[in-house]
């Protein structure tokens, strides 16, 4: 294949596995820290994508401006989740939480499909098709963004667990629970707190993703099995993992797409992830966060 | 030893001659639609709960299995020209070979927990997604099976015929779990639940056990999909490896009482009357359904984590006087 064709699919891939990056960023945080798969975090990517979608359709914000409300805003949603519903309704078991975070996930899904209908609905933002050349490939200026603060937020995350003593207390809980909770650390506001982060990576990446995607109540479930392939295939709970198995997974889906067409490349995606779980579940570079 | 086998199956004895006796009281097709629909879940949910109920294996994709058991069922008869009767046994036993292959490949290398359960959802959607595509499984527009009405093709006219079919589906599933529940393979089963390393250092083979349940388990499942092909004579992608049924499949024994024999059976009728309940307070709308599986899934987990039976047996030691300890 020629290379003007090549290049720009490459390219293109980066862009998109930057914000599948971020999502996978918050599913390996809550993993890395609570040792359990966050099953409503696809229900959380929809619903934020269907608060940035209202907040420009109803209050005309843009949605590079609606982030800074929304982030903190699912944060503290993510916070409340799980210091009021997840924590005490598993009674500390791990099988409990798996079966509430799927509760959840269905309660959100269904909740927005009965208020908003099956309907697939976009934004329409005046910079949404504009375009720049890099490389002889001319790229999408909103997914130029995108990739950029997607890599911002990355470096700001993996800042913030190695800096500042709330990071330290993360890592200290994910390594040693009970030591952490010895020497004085409240465990359950720090697992409140990782589902936050969690929670508020999934808003920012909607607000990426508004300008050029759509949003209906299914949405996000496709983001989220991507998201739980990066994931593994970084290694479960993994910073950097997640950053490079994002543009790696943007990459392939970008590569496939061009070779077999739409609709196959998920399933490409898919393949590798059973395969990374079969033959290597510990993922390409397993480590804890 | 035998007093106690003879108590175990009594009770499936009476619970399904009493279910039977039901189309002689009532000729109403809604009853007992509403029945067959509570049974299909049963039939599932029995499924999920051999896996998940005894062995401790929470699978999130059982779509997968009940999906794979329609989709034969009804691919077969359409595409192929096979009678309804042995294609509905091929849908069973395909549905039963994907749950050993997905079993194989995830027990050998050591996935579980979260794991599994992600395994499990992962594989149910891939298939929903190459059936949402495949021009063999009739893609967006799904399969539909032709109306042929007689027995031979397994479309009967009365709906009682098609209640004992499904009540007799269940009491097999019924007795299997009771078989599994006394056997040596059933206690393995427990202890893999309970401590899967205490299990393996105790000689129990842990890989094996757990493919045999699962084994049984996508069985069953696939059993209740292959009736729904029959029943409802059409299938796509959405309904046959759906969310719904991985959901509702888990929902009926976590409701009724996880590990027990009759707990899928008592969930799978509550969920149904709760749905029923709903349509009636606020009317048919998509979703709805879900929303409130969605609460009483965490509700249960929440303040009563072995469902209706932990709660009959926790009213019952409040009415018994207490003698010496309490035990378990």
């Amino acid at each position: 294949m020629h290379l003007t064709i090549l290049i720009p699919a490459i390219l293109n891939g980066l862009l998109t596995g930057a914000v599948y990056a971020l999502i996978a960023l918050g599913l390996t945080l809550v993993y890395g820290v609570l040792h359990i798969i966050n099953f409503a975090h696809g229900a959380m990517l929809t619903a934020a994508l269907f608060a940035a979608f209202f907040m420009h359709k109803l209050l005309g914000l843009d949605p590079y401006i609606a982030v800074f409300i929304l982030s903190p805003a699912f944060f503290a949603l993510g916070y409340a989740l799980q210091r009021f519903v997840i924590g005490p309704a598993a009674h500390g078991s791990d099988s409990n939480i798996l079966l509430v975070t799927l509760g959840l996930s269905v309660v959100i899904e269904n909740a927005m499909l009965h208020f908003f209908r099956a309907d697939t609905r976009t934004i329409d933002v005046p910079y949404g098709f504009s375009v720049v050349p890099v490389a002889g490939a001319y790229l999408s200026v909103p997914r130029l963004v995108g990739f950029g603060v997607a890599v911002l937020v990355a470096v700001l995350l993996w800042a913030l667990l190695t800096r500042s003593d709330t990071g330290k207390a993360i890592r200290a809980v994910a390594k040693e629970k009970l030591g952490a909770e010895l020497s004085g650390i409240d465990v359950s506001h720090i697992y409140a707190v990782t589902f936050g982060l969690g929670a508020a990576c999934v808003a920012i990446a909607a607000c990426l993703l508004i300008p050029t995607y759509y949003v209906n109540p299914h949405v996000g479930t496709g983001f989220v099995l991507v998201a739980f392939t990066i994931v593994v295939l970084g290694g479960m709970g993994s910073i950097p993992g997640a950053l490079i198995g994002g543009l790696f997974v943007g990459v392939v889906e970008s590569l496939c797409g061009l070779y077999l067409g739409e609709s196959l490349g998920q399933i490409g995606i898919f393949l590798m992830f059973i395969l990374v779980l079969l033959f290597r579940p510990s993922g390409l570079m397993g480590e804890r966060a | 030893m035998t007093t106690l086998m003879n108590r175990g199956f009594l009770s499936i004895v009476i619970v399904v001659a009493l279910l039977a006796c039901v189309p002689f009281l009532t000729a109403s097709n809604s009853v007992l639609n509403f029945l067959v629909t509570g049974l299909l879940l049963t039939l599932a949910g029995q499924g999920w709960n051999v896996l998940g109920g005894y062995g401790g294996q929470y699978s999130f994709g059982h779509a997968a299995f009940f999906g794979t058991g329609a989709y034969a069922t009804a691919i077969l008869q359409v595409r192929y020209g096979f009678n309804a009767w042995p294609a509905f046994a091929i849908g069973i036993a395909a549905g039963a070979a994907v749950g050993a292959i997905i079993g194989a490949m995830t027990f050998r290398s050591g996935l579980r927990g979260s794991y599994f359960a992600l395994v499990t959802l992962a594989f149910a959607e891939v298939l929903r997604i190459v059936a949402s595509v495949a021009p063999f499984t009739g893609a967006g527009t799904g399969t539909l099976i032709k109306l042929n009405v007689g027995a031979q093709a397994m479309q009967f006219q009365s709906r009682a015929a098609f209640y004992w079919m499904i009540l007799a589906l269940v009491a097999i599933a019924l007795v299997v779990t009771r078989l599994i529940e006394q056997s040596r393979f059933g206690a393995w089963l427990v202890a893999v639940r309970e401590n899967q390393d205490a299990a393996r250092a105790l000689g129990v083979d842990v890989t094996r056990v757990k493919l045999g349940a699962m084994t049984v388990s996508a069985a069953l499942a696939a059993a209740a999909g292959c009736f729904y092909a029959q029943y409802f004579l059409f299938i796509d992608s959405g309904i046959a490896y759906g969310t719904w049924i991985s959901v509702e499949a888990l929902l009926a024994p976590i409701i009724g009482g996880i590990g027990t024999v009759f707990g899928p059976l008592l969930g799978a009728m509550m969920i149904k009357v709760l749905g029923e309940a709903a349509k009636h307070l606020i009317g048919d709308a998509p979703g709805l359904d879900l929303v409130l599986y969605g609460m009483v899934l965490i509700l249960i987990v929440a303040f009563a984590p072995r469902g209706i039976a932990g709660i009959v047996a926790q009213v019952q030691g409040w009415l018994t006087p207490k003698k010496g300890k309490p035990h378990g």
